[in-house]
């Protein structure tokens, strides 16, 4: 879950970080109650998850309560790269000399964690480290060790942050360590950590992300989520525990297991390609159960998107029996029917492994029309998308 | 033969007497493994019965290998307790440790992995949140299904698993050596590489099937590897050619970021070392089918 930069701030001024005063506004007069309460100059920033905004006109200076107030009218639902600005954040402003970059984050690769650390920091480090990448540090964390103060010297060493704020950035890296491991974030991110004119060193930017996996332990993460973005047939299938993510097709898709519902969208764009460009319309992955409600719920979801025209249902029968497959599709549509809901959308049905015969049977045997049975993973994409080019 | 599990592999069962250990305990002795025992230190000295084989329950997985002789655990602990159950194998110096729990955090997981590096990498780690490994025929250790193919020279190694089964299914005709499900977390304990190397290694493989998805570079490094030191065919299949970018794709791992991680830059990457890479999982068995028939 990646934070907007006012969690990321907030993330951080709780771990004792520092970070300048401020607070977020959602209207123009939560604005003006924040900047009365700072008083003097002010920033303020829109809130967007995407990189630019600076250079996009989404962070603007204001001096006084009623500039503060006109600047957050201004950016208050303005569009930056595709994302609607909800929120912008207001904070005092810094007086700064220098701009230097810091993080930690996952490293894949390496099966551990990374710090990238660098003097040349501000909105330019990628062209920095691009074009002068020996003025980036890149530096391996040792999941078990982490940062002690003697690590932290060593990044500080290695990347040559000046003398004068050298001890100030041994605590803030210290400290940001500290704050990554206890939030079990996989990215804290700082660009720019500033000195000021005063020698003093800030926290100017938060990039945060935390890692879903780690809930269990973080029961105050779930406010962090922004329930206004969330999609909302994704917050209706979250509720039922179902894995789904909404995309902008046609075809509706039902499978278990992460990886072949990934590779059945693909299968279900290649065969798009022949019908009318009709595309998958969102990832369902139902997992190993695959039971009559478990069905009925996914297939709820599926269909009230208004943009599904066909359903394709590829499941392959691993632990799950395919005959126990087949049952909760037909159960699924009478206990749609039950609730209520008429379905009209044609589905098409792919099973294949364990009980296969069982189960092909019967879906056969349930004689609906609405079900139809392919059985092989092509075939059954290329149905799919032939009756949602159809529908449409 | 195969790779990593063998019919002479011993096997104990972390979490053996929860829901899903215990149903996939049953499973996997259905399945011819030996399994000699399982741990939970509430229950130690116990004995459960699995449809007539009793299995004696352990304290510590010290414990088991030292009476049973046990060389691999199977681990089925919640989230919670992961790290700790991973943890507690290393110590006992294990040889195999298959972590089968999802939604490990990866903290966790990076932790229990710089411990195993800091022993010296004793214990091979397969997982976590994947479906384990199996040798058809001879043992299984996880919870991939037994009946869909049987013995053969193919090996498989593979993110997904239903991929995995999918896979195994479009050439049960001919069979594989050893199917490793390594998992689609960002840190995973077996990569691509480690099983590549082994197969090739295997004188009872001769083809291999590489399955990937999007998100990391796994795929990528795999291929430079391969140029390198691998000289038996290798098919490969890439899935989430049309995920888009930001949104995981079920799992942890499977996420395009920037510009990095995307199926197309797999697939190049692959076909640029000579592997043959299937547009779908179809086609991507036919390939294999078209290696093993021209011997």
């Amino acid at each position: 879950m990646d934070l907007y930069e006012y969690q990321g701030r907030d993330l951080f001024e709780r771990h004792g970080l520092p970070v300048l005063a401020g607070g977020v506004a959602t209207t123009p007069e939560e604005a003006r109650a924040i900047a009365e309460r700072l008083g003097g100059r002010v920033v303020v920033k829109a809130q967007v998850k995407v990189g630019g905004r600076g250079k996009a006109g989404g962070v603007k200076l204001a001096e006084g309560a009623e500039e503060t107030v006109a600047r957050a009218t201004d950016i208050l639902g303005m569009d930056i790269k595709g994302h609607t600005v909800h929120k912008v954040m207001i904070t005092v402003t810094a007086d700064v000399a220098e701009e230097y970059y810091f993080s930690y984050l996952l490293d894949r690769a390496n099966r551990t964690f990374l710090c990238i650390a660098s003097v040349a920091g501000g909105m330019d480090i990628e062209q920095v480290a691009a074009e002068t990448p020996e003025k980036v540090v890149k530096m391996p964390i040792d999941a078990v060790e982490g940062v002690d103060e003697a690590k932290a010297r060593e990044i500080v060493d290695a990347a040559g942050f000046p003398a004068d704020v050298a001890d100030q950035v041994v605590e803030v890296a210290v400290g940001l360590w500290k704050a990554f491991v206890a939030e079990d974030a996989t990215l804290v991110e700082v660009n720019p950590l500033a000195k000021t004119r005063e020698g003093k060193l800030l926290l100017l930017d938060a990039k945060v992300s935390l890692d879903e996996n780690a809930a269990f332990r973080h029961p105050d993460h779930e406010a962090l989520v922004d329930q206004a973005a969330v999609d909302p047939l994704e917050q209706a299938a979250k509720e039922k525990d179902l894995n789904y993510v909404k995309l902008d097709g046609e075809v509706g898709i039902i499978g278990n297991g992460a990886g072949l519902v990934m590779s059945t969208l693909d299968v279900v764009a290649y065969a798009g390609e022949r019908h009318g460009g009709v595309k998958p319309a969102n990832f369902l992955d139902i997992g190993g159960g695959a039971s009559a409600a478990v069905m009925a719920n996914g297939l709820e979801i599926v269909l009230s998107d208004p943009s599904v025209k066909s359903v394709f249902v590829n499941v392959f029968g691993g632990i799950t029996a395919c005959d126990a497959v087949a049952n909760g599709i037909v159960q699924a549509l009478a206990l749609l029917e039950q609730r209520g809901e008429k379905v009209t959308k044609p589905l098409v049905v792919r099973l294949d492994g364990n009980n296969a015969e069982e189960g092909r049977a019967i879906l056969d045997g349930a004689n609906n029309p609405l079900i139809q049975r392919v059985d092989t993973m092509d075939g059954a994409a290329e149905r799919a998308a032939e009756l949602a080019a159809a529908g449409v | 033969m195969a790779i990593w599990l063998t019919k002479d592999s011993k096997v104990i069962v972390q979490g053996m007497t929860g829901s899903e250990g215990s149903k996939h305990t049953r499973r996997m002795l259905a399945a011819g493994t030996n399994i000699v025992g399982g741990t939970n230190p509430r229950k130690a000295g116990q004995t459960v019965d699995f449809d007539g084989t009793a299995l004696p329950v352990f304290a510590t997985v010290a414990d088991a290998m030292k009476e049973t002789g046990a060389n691999v655990t199977v681990i089925f602990v919640p989230p919670q307790f992961t790290k700790a159950a991973v943890i507690e194998a290393i110590d006992a110096g294990i040889e195999l440790a298959v972590v089968i729990t999802e939604g490990v955090p990866v903290h966790d997981t990076a932790a229990f992995w710089a411990y195993n590096v800091a022993k010296g990498e004793r214990t091979r780690i397969i997982g976590p949140n994947c479906p384990g490994i199996a040798s058809p025929g001879a043992s299984n250790a996880g919870i991939i299904p037994a009946d869909i193919t049987g013995p053969g020279r193919i090996g498989l190694v593979s993110k997904s698993g239903t991929l995995t089964y999918q896979m195994m299914y479009e050439l049960r005709d001919i069979g594989f050596s050893t199917c490793v499900g390594i998992g689609g977390d960002p840190i995973i304990g077996t990569t691509h590489i480690d099983a590549l190397a082994a197969f090739e290694a295997d004188p009872d493989t001769d083809a291999i099937v590489m399955i990937g998805e999007i998100g990391g570079d796994a795929e990528e490094r795999a291929a430079e590897f391969i140029k390198a030191n691998v000289t038996k065919p290798v098919v490969g299949y890439i899935a989430g050619f049309t995920a888009p970018p930001g949104k995981t794709m079920g799992h942890a791992g499977a996420i395009i970021s920037g510009s990095a991680g995307t199926a197309e830059a797999k697939k190049a990457a692959l076909e640029a070392v000579g592997v043959k890479v299937g547009k779908t999982p179809t086609e991507t068995a036919r390939l294999m089918r078209e290696i093993m028939s021209a011997g």
